[in-house]
């Protein structure tokens, strides 16, 4: 068993080993080890392209993690106060919002997008306003969309686990709700809303496919990361690679800690 | 709850933000899409408004990718669970309570990082100058890895144990240890307790992971795009070719809202049979 199980964390990590053993590589060719170099980062962070796509991905995903803790704490707190239909209907979109795949979320969002401007451009064109193209925007956007889902679901087992006689104590002692919500409810909920963003902060900077279709000129990392690999790799890739699988797993890593210190506490 | 009573403005406004991106971002594209689905290809690619079946029923076109989607998509879903439960029955009944979250996390973790990355080790790895090379040198010659079923059934295997591991732990950690003494007490095998015990509780986590799984594994695109490598491709290659380089939207619609419906089935299914039949079973324990 004990075998298994070492084999099995071999298997998951041993990947993820080769990228980061090959950036360190001096040599230029990907499989054949030539002594150890920090080279390859250093040409990587010189080449203005990958900067630049690093500082699309990292606005993208701060922007992305902001918007939708806020947006899938208050959806998360306004499915506690609804009932029947809303409810249910919220429940369904949250659950096909998540279900529906990726590829799927970026065509059917690319279609959506150029129709409409197809139909505004002109208008706007004629009154002398600028034009509507995707970019960043559209990709926060889409971003945003499927990561309210994955907050509202924390944010939602957080809420309902949450010791109710504090409320209701706050509430017999005069309090407003405003204050109530400040000063009990959010502390309660912050762990389930940090671990959130961080969630959505991860997913955003990883995501390739549904930035691939709506991504319009704008350049993320992995849209970088994917042409450079159809383009046959130079080691600069494991560099960039390396810096973003240790990003990810350090932020993961933050995101289950704040979890389950905040479940210890509640 | 008291809350209930409060006001309706409130709620509505808490719960506008995510009901606007739901409503642009979700539903109207779905259904721009279905409206595309019925609709023709103009002369340079697009949409052309019109109101034909033609494209569902040109569907047997691409054929060869519902095929492969349909039926790698199952069989790495049945791989990753087989070698997935005993690494969940290690983590939830051997391990020590204290490492048990660490460990399972550490099983988590791969998921959420950078999938372009790991697959592209895999093209190191199972490319020529990888496990191919290791095994000329012993002695077998020829094996080509890269770019066939095992491939690409290695990659879900890779892939999707993360996700599949933690639902079968958790129905195997709420599992009551006492049923397993008291089967061994009355004489059964530790074999027989497994068949008869833990397997079936552990049934419902099986069910969770695999739908889980199955639905992301249908709508992938980099894993049959690297280790398939445009010879084993799946609907989401399609999806790719159709809206970005033959440009035939309306086509690509019909694909896009087979392939959700596929996926909706299959969710229906899960919560009819698997859900439905774990309640009763839950009843029949209580």
């Amino acid at each position: 068993m004990r075998i298994y199980a070492t084999l099995i964390y071999l298997f998951l990590y041993a990947p993820i080993a080769l990228i980061v053993g090959l950036s360190f590589n001096a040599g230029n060719q990907s499989m054949v080890w030539k002594g150890f170099s920090v080279a390859w980062y250093g040409k990587a962070f010189s080449n203005p392209l990958i900067t630049e796509a690093l500082g699309t991905s990292v606005t993208i995903g701060c922007l992305t993690a902001l918007l939708s803790a806020i947006f899938g704490t208050m959806a998360a707190l306004g499915l506690e106060r609804t009932t029947g239909w809303v409810k249910a209907l919220f429940e369904a979109l949250i659950y096909i919002g998540i279900l529906v795949p990726g590829i799927v979320i970026g065509i059917s969002s690319l279609i959506t997008f150029v129709t409409i401007f197809d139909l505004l451009n002109p208008m706007l064109e004629q009154v002398g306003l600028f034009r509507l193209q995707m970019g960043t925007w559209s990709i926060i956007a889409t971003h945003v969309l499927f990561n309210i889902a994955v907050v509202a679901l924390l944010v939602r087992a957080r809420l309902q686990g949450m010791d109710r006689s504090l409320v209701e104590a706050s509430e017999d002692l005069y309090a407003t709700p405003l204050g109530t919500f400040r000063q009990i409810v959010l502390p309660a909920l912050a762990p389930s809303i940090l671990a959130g963003a961080l969630l959505a902060f991860t997913f955003s900077f990883e995501d390739f496919i549904i930035a691939f279709f709506v991504a319009g000129p704008d350049v993320t990392l992995p849209i970088y990361v994917f042409s450079a690999i159809r383009r046959g790799v130079t080691p600069e890739i494991n560099a960039v690679g390396t810096v973003v699988l240790m990003t990810s797993l350090v932020l993961l890593m933050v995101a289950q800690w704040v979890l389950q210190r905040g479940e210890r506490k509640g | 709850m008291e809350s209930n009573t409060r006001s309706p403005l409130v709620t509505g406004l808490l719960l506008a933000p995510a009901g606007i991106f739901f409503f642009f971002l979700l539903i109207l594209p779905l259904v721009v899409m279905l409206v595309f689905s019925f609709g023709e290809r103009g002369a340079a690619g697009g949409y052309v408004p019109a109101f034909t079946a033609d494209n569902y029923l040109n569907l047997p076109a691409r054929s060869k990718a519902f095929f492969n989607t349909l039926t790698l998509a199952p069989l790495g879903t049945l791989l990753t669970a087989i070698f997935a439960f005993p690494m969940a029955y290690f983590l939830a009944i051997k391990v020590p309570a204290k490492w048990r979250v660490v460990m399972l996390v550490l099983v988590m973790a791969p998921f959420w990082t950078s999938q372009l990355m790991r697959y592209y080790a895999w093209i190191m790895i199972l490319g020529s100058k990888g496990i191919p090379s290791w095994l000329a040198w012993v002695g077998i010659a020829d094996v080509r890895l890269l770019n066939t079923q095992t491939a690409v059934l290695i990659g879900a295997v890779y892939g999707f144990l993360p996700l599949m591991v933690p639902p079968i732990y958790v129905s195997l950690e709420k599992l009551d240890k006492r049923l397993l003494e008291a089967s061994a007490d009355l004489g059964a095998t530790p074999w027989r307790t497994f068949w008869q015990i833990t397997f079936p509780l552990a049934l419902p986590g099986v069910a969770t992971g695999s739908m889980l799984v199955f639905i992301l594994l249908m709508g992938d695109y980099i894993l049959p795009q690297y280790l398939g490598g445009g010879k084993v491709f799946f609907i989401g290659n399609a999806l790719v070719d159709l809206f970005l380089q033959s440009r035939n939207w309306p086509y690509g619609a019909a694909v896009s809202i087979t392939l959700v419906a596929i996926m909706f089935v299959t969710v229906f299914f899960y919560m009819r049979f698997v859900l439905g039949k774990t309640d009763q079973r839950r009843a029949a324990l209580v």
